[in-house]
């Protein structure tokens, strides 16, 4: 009998989480929400890389979702680390989520992973970086140039060098790839 | 005369633009040269290269530094909005740019004010910005690969990052990714859809698929797909219509894996740019051969 008032409190409880708790610093530029997901995640906030809502998109963006209760801390320890976010805004509708599906090829000698528009392929003996494909902002090419010819642990990782949302997917099938080897 | 739009890894390499052209294994364009690998310069030189076989057109090129901070991308966006009036050109291709909505609408309105509209082919980031910006019908061609095809049927993602999951998975249903693009005025009057089958397409569909011949290598190796859109530039710009010059493209493309004896995932993309003449001479002797019954030599040229 009841059970109908409990289905219609659970996507209430859910909302509050998703949205009146939470938060989303927004940055000059990608490279620098890397840099703060890193600082955030490394410090043991629990944070989120998410697309920002239409109203302030403008191509290749990413912002970062917080606790919202957090705020003081959050942005103190970001400040202290050099990379203040412009603004917080409160959540007000869903945003945009990251993919999170990986597909991997066997080519045999080699491995390939794709994130998003992304792939990564490497020799499964030596685990050289022989190849990198897709993509379409500008710092895919420079990352190409950086990492292949290198082996996993020696490649800088397209975390730390990216500047866009290509090169945020790079990092996520370099992440998947090192869990495979 | 070809325009091609792009960027190169370099953070000091200054706005140029100028004729383009290959001095030993490098691009050559306004004094400089530029190491051919994949990216713009991949698509240049595979340009260049079709071009000398087929005797097609010169290459203009526009190329700036930029390793994602954006800086080059957007003064080169600001050269385009205040001289593009200036060219003429039969084709532009826009390729590796930051993507950006609204610079992208300034650029588009200053093809508006060239002397005759070219042709307009955009991939890579610049196909993000204008699918983005709402104004993918103002295009001629995109052409996208499979993951860039499932960000283009969907409605609401800004990038091929936000893909949702239930459009990605349908990464093998090609035209009904196709399909929604279309319905949801996502796509240009033609695609050119680079996988494992290439097919072309507009509004009515599928019109032609090309599978053959096939290299599973090639997915892995950076720069095949600028390859490609180099060769549907240079085809477009010889004047062949777009359905014919994206199948001779596709057809050319694949190709060039059949020159390489030992293609491997893990072959650079400068390797299969030097093949580019011969792949291409054998399709454009076959195409010939099927238009106007002139069998090709047993032997193509540039062997």
């Amino acid at each position: 009998m009841f059970g109908f008032l409990r289905k219609k409190s659970e996507p209430d409880k859910k909302k509050s989480r998703t949205s009146a708790d939470r938060g989303i610093l927004v940055f000059e530029n990608t490279a620098e929400v890397i840099q703060a997901e890193n600082v955030l995640k490394k410090a043991g906030w629990q944070v989120r890389v998410m697309g920002p809502p239409p109203e302030i998109q403008s191509g290749c963006d990413l912002v970062i979702e917080f606790p919202l209760t957090a705020e003081l801390n959050i942005v103190r320890e970001l400040r202290k680390a050099g990379i203040p976010p412009l603004q917080t805004v409160p959540v007000t509708a869903p945003l945009l989520t990251p993919v999170s599906l990986f597909h991997t090829k066997d080519f045999g000698k080699y491995l390939m992973v794709r994130a998003a528009n992304m792939k990564i392929t490497v020799e499964k003996e030596s685990l050289t970086i022989v190849n990198i494909s897709g993509g379409g902002c500008p710092d895919v090419p420079f990352l190409a140039g950086q990492m292949v010819g290198k082996t996993l642990s020696e490649s800088p990782r397209p975390g730390d060098l990216g500047h866009t949302l290509c090169g945020y997917a790079l990092e996520l099938a370099y992440q998947e790839l090192c869990r495979k080897c | 005369m070809l325009g091609i739009v792009g960027t190169v890894p370099y953070p000091q390499f200054p706005l140029s633009h100028g004729i383009a052209g290959v001095r030993g294994n490098h691009l050559h364009l306004s004094g400089q040269d530029i190491p051919i690998n994949r990216g713009t310069p991949a698509l240049i030189a595979a340009a260049l290269k079709a071009s000398e076989t087929i005797k097609g057109p010169d290459i203009y090129a526009f190329l700036v530094g930029d390793i994602g901070k954006g800086h080059g991308s957007r003064a080169l966006y600001h050269f385009l909005e205040q001289h593009l009036s200036e060219f003429d050109f039969r084709v532009l291709t826009f390729h590796y740019l930051q993507p950006d909505a609204d610079w992208h609408n300034r650029v588009l309105f200053a093809v508006e004010t060239m002397k005759q509209r070219p042709v307009l082919i955009a991939d890579a980031g610049f196909m993000y910005a204008a699918k983005m910006s709402g104004q993918a019908p103002s295009y001629d061609f995109f052409t996208p690969d499979a993951g860039e095809l499932a960000f283009l049927a969907d409605e609401n993602a800004p990038h091929p990052f936000y893909t949702r999951g239930f459009i990605l998975h349908q990464n093998n249903k090609v035209p009904d990714l196709i399909r929604r693009a279309y319905q949801h005025g996502n796509a240009a009057p033609y695609l050119l859809v680079k996988g494992e089958s290439d097919c072309i397409a507009d509004k009515n569909g599928i019109i032609e698929t090309v599978n053959s011949p096939s290299y599973e290598a090639m997915e892995a190796i950076g720069g095949t797909g600028d390859t490609l859109t180099g060769l549907l530039s240079v085809l477009c710009a010889a004047g062949l219509n777009p359905a014919e010059a994206a199948v001779l493209a596709a057809r050319s493309n694949r190709e060039i894996g059949s020159h390489i004896p030992c293609l491997t995932p893990a072959t650079q993309i400068a390797e299969l740019i030097e093949k580019i003449p011969r792949a291409l001479t054998g399709v454009t002797e076959e195409y010939k051969y099927r238009q106007e019954g002139v069998r090709p030599p047993p032997f193509s040229a540039g062997t």
